[in-house]
């Protein structure tokens, strides 16, 4: 434990890049099977355990601290592991606590009843960083600027075998992953892992410069397809029961059983996760009702059946056709979804445009008539490659709609933010009162971030917890998606994807937008 | 009413103690910028902090100076003011008042943990306590300097071919880490960034031992490489550093054991060692006192108000403007 304690810390206060791979290469040539395995499930957020969640650990902590300082403390920290390390008052002889493998065991198999017990044991006998990175183990809220794609990058230096194998077997392994290092260290061939259990990774688009890109592209090599407003999905089709993953390879399946069970065939399909009636998209509102669940009822499933609107093949049968391109993956998806005809799969139009103008204006139109997010361009003789290649596939967003916002209340952020206050809710003028529209924690620097935490500071006219409320005085030019007719605020709007485009010092709070002014980005969707 | 109001003011005798503006006539608790300001009438304070004070802000920073040696009471009218040590800085200093039967102790900025660079914590019992917060929460709970000394070593160790870069506070700050380095056996040159020079020179000419030091901005680039080198925090990220061989950033304060904020501030080695008490140290002192009325200055207040009435005292926060609320003035 001593040593993973060790790696944690190094990484979360390590801000080159270099380094933390450099010490996750290290920890990872040093330490024995399992405990390095576990150690990358963690790190990896594929480990969690049914009887330790933050709620315990929170119990645990607050039989030995009063509620109150523990609350104003994790307000002051903004994290909760950090909080729970930093405030534990019994701090004992500091025997060594079990390795890694012996911990996560002991977590794992300790009855409910027991663990809160276990916990408190462990806590005292930890030295502080242990405490740190016990509880970050125990909540899986890592929180250390460690993506699981830099775990995997190490994976591949550690071992020198290619990042791209390693990624499209890794949906398949298990902890601790001891056949993987087998693998990686030359003692056995690559795991063979079942073509259905298989995530391939996707791929991604770039956004499009149009000022330097476009007038270098010549339009008949590419396709247009409407950027579609849901979840990214990859369905894999075989033997078994299908497989749904998000974008990042998470099996999301038992969230929308109605989708899983209804397709057949044997295929891998990229496409968009959307809800609605007889194939036609609701908005993402109505979607976000039924994702982060892990079971969807009846009545969810049947007021927003889910579907998926495919736009690319990887696997025709068995067939890898990831290496042809665009164009004829195309006919292989086209002629696969007629021979499997499906109700809850389409396919996503290809949009008929001469040259740039006439799909600039097929954007805009798009935009303000279907409240489309933009389209999408891809290069017809693109093979598929996993990543975010250049040049191959772009995104051309709609342009984003803007609103003077006046900020109303400001909180803490949690983070790398922690005990800044970072997230602001802005509202718009009701007649002589301010009616909240939203919320953004992003759009600004960490310099206009000081500058705003000290606004904040100095302008607070009242504090409810955490949550101060601030003299009406400060404008922000909210950039966002769409706006949608909301029941939540007060308001009776929100915005999609709202951001700070702009901090307007300059602007008096009495120009900024008033709810008639937002009645156009309504009517818009 | 009582011997001393809400803004430190002693008013029958016209004094206020660490005043953020110029007044007449001031009782300064150590130099640190967010309690020593220049520009007062008639200025109270120990020799240390004269001399620091001085030392900052120019020999005529105030209209007079009247030094007066711990444990000394000083009758001002018909009140009587004593200092006692601190123990946060060189000559910093607690505020005894005592009229008519009543004791008040302002305690400035203290701690209780021994430091060679600054004379050490005396308890005073009273009535009123008025007492910091600046660390008053319960998740500060201060390593021993000692053990942060041996990670700041380790690292030097294992990190031959890059600098170390401290930041710490040109007053006190600096000179303390200096010595938890001598004291742990460390002989090689310390370099030091142009801002703590003086008040170094002080420090050792009033007898304390910090070793060999040398400045950084005379040192090669290659000849830094494995050495320490202690800097303002703001020059942490300032071009001064970039002269640094590859730095290992450091920063030397209570605030430090809050991973995510040495993550906010790109930290990368942070250093527990205060130089204010902790919530352990701010709980005992308040006990110990046996105090009955508890003012809490600047800092987290919130907590401590919380946890005295808790006990039973009575206690309030005293909402002080002019103190940092980051705490990063005393610090």
């Amino acid at each position: 434990m001593k040593r993973f304690a060790a790696l944690l810390e190094l990484l979360a206060l390590t801000p080159s890049r270099n380094r933390k791979l450099e010490a996750l290469v290290t920890y990872f040539r040093e330490t024995p099977d399992p405990d390095r395995g576990f150690a990358l499930a963690i790190l990896t957020g594929a480990l969690s355990f049914k009887n330790v969640k933050p709620a315990v650990l929170r119990e645990v902590v607050t039989r030995e601290v009063d509620p109150h300082l523990f609350g104003l403390s994790y307000d002051y920290v903004g994290d909760l592991g950090e909080t729970i390390a930093l405030i534990w008052p019994h701090h004992g002889h500091q025997e060594d606590l079990p390795g890694l493998t012996d911990l996560i065991e002991l977590l794992d198999t300790t009855a409910k009843a027991k663990i809160p017990e276990l916990i408190a044991s462990l806590l005292t006998r930890a030295a502080l960083n242990e405490r740190w990175a016990l509880v970050k183990l125990a909540t899986g809220a890592l929180r250390i600027g460690v993506s699981s794609r830099l775990a995997k990058t190490a994976l591949a230096e550690f071992s020198g075998r290619d990042l791209q194998q390693i990624e499209e077997i890794w949906h398949g392994l298990t902890v601790p992953y001891t056949e993987l290092f087998d693998w990686l260290e030359g003692r056995r061939e690559r795991p063979d892992i079942a073509h259905e259990v298989r995530f391939h990774p996707l791929m991604l688009s770039n956004p499009i410069d149009e000022a330097n890109d476009l007038p270098k592209l010549d339009p008949s090599d590419f396709v247009a397809e409407w950027k579609w407003d849901g979840i990214r999905v990859q369905l894999v089709l075989g033997q078994g029961p299908a497989s749904l993953f998000s974008r990042t390879g998470d099996e999301i399946g038992g969230s929308f059983p109605d989708m899983v069970e209804s397709v057949f065939g044997e295929a891998v399909l990229d496409g968009e996760l959307l809800v609605g009636e007889n194939l036609e998209p609701a908005s993402f509102n109505d979607l976000q009702q039924r994702l982060n669940r892990k079971t969807a009822s009846p009545k969810l499933i049947a007021e927003f059946p889910a579907f998926i609107r495919a736009y690319d093949m990887l696997f025709d049968g068995r067939e890898d056709i990831r290496p042809l391109p665009w164009s004829a993956r195309r006919k292989h998806l086209e002629a696969w979804l007629a021979n499997n005809p499906q109700t809850r799969l389409d396919l996503s139009p290809v949009l008929p445009f001469a040259g740039w103008e006439e799909l600039a204006d097929l954007r805009r139109r798009g935009a303000a008539e279907q409240g489309h997010e933009g389209v999408m361009l891809k290069l017809r003789s693109s093979p598929y490659v996993p990543g975010r290649p250049k040049g191959l596939w772009y995104k051309w967003k709609r342009d984003p709609n803007v609103v003077d916002a006046v900020l109303m209340y400001a909180q803490r952020g949690h983070g790398r933010r922690s005990s800044f206050y970072s997230d602001y809710t802005f509202g718009v003028w009701k007649g002589n009162e301010l009616v909240p529209i939203g919320k953004a924690y992003f759009g600004f620097t960490d310099e206009e971030l000081r500058e705003l935490d000290r606004w904040v500071r100095t302008h607070t006219t009242n504090s409810f917890g955490p949550v101060r409320e601030v003299a009406k005085e400060l404008v922000f030019e909210v950039a966002f998606d769409s706006a949608q007719v909301s029941g939540r605020h007060k308001s009776g709007v929100a915005l999609r994807f709202p951001r700070i485009n702009r901090i307007r010092w300059d602007k008096p709070a009495a120009e900024a937008a008033t709810l008639a002014d937002m009645q156009i980005f309504l009517e818009a969707t | 009413m009582s011997l001393l109001d809400r803004h430190l003011g002693i008013e029958r005798i016209g004094v206020s103690i660490d005043p953020v503006r110029p007044v007449r006539r001031a009782i300064i608790t150590h130099g640190h910028g967010d309690h020593a300001r220049s520009g007062h009438g008639a200025v109270l304070a120990t020799p240390d902090t004269i001399a620091i004070m001085k030392a900052r802000y120019g020999e005529d920073c105030a209209g007079s100076f009247q030094a007066l040696e711990y444990g000394t009471p000083l009758m001002i009218d018909d009140v009587e003011v004593t200092l006692f040590p601190a123990g946060h800085i060189l000559g910093s200093a607690q505020v005894r008042l005592r009229h008519g039967g009543e004791t008040v102790v302002d305690t400035g900025d203290y701690k209780r943990l021994p430091d060679a660079t600054a004379q050490p914590f005396e308890l005073v019992p009273c009535d009123t306590l008025v007492t910091e917060a600046t660390f008053g929460l319960p998740v500060f709970q201060h390593p021993r300097p000692e053990a942060e000394v041996a990670r700041l070593l380790k690292s030097v160790a294992d990190n031959p071919t890059r600098a170390h870069l401290i930041g710490a506070y040109a007053l006190g700050k600096a000179q303390r880490v200096m010595s938890l380095l001598r004291h742990a056996g460390y002989d090689r040159p310390i370099y030091l960034h142009g801002a703590m020079v003086e008040l170094t020179r002080l420090y050792e000419a009033r007898g304390i031992y910090l070793g060999p030091t040398r400045l950084a901005i005379e040192a090669g680039k290659g000849e830094l490489a494995g050495e320490i080198v202690i800097a303002p925090p703001g020059a942490l990220k300032d071009r001064w550093s970039r002269r640094l061989p590859d730095p290992v950033l450091a920063t030397a304060s209570g605030w430090m054991s809050i991973k995510q904020r040495a993550r906010q501030s790109g930290v990368e080695l942070p250093l527990v060692i205060s130089d204010h008490a902790d919530w352990n140290e701010l709980r005992e002192t308040v006990a110990e006192t046996g105090a009955n009325r508890i003012w809490v200055t600047h800092g987290r207040e919130d907590a401590l108000v919380y946890w005295c009435q808790q006990q039973g005292l009575e206690a309030e926060p005293l909402n002080l403007v002019g103190y940092d609320e980051g705490g990063e003035g005393g610090e």
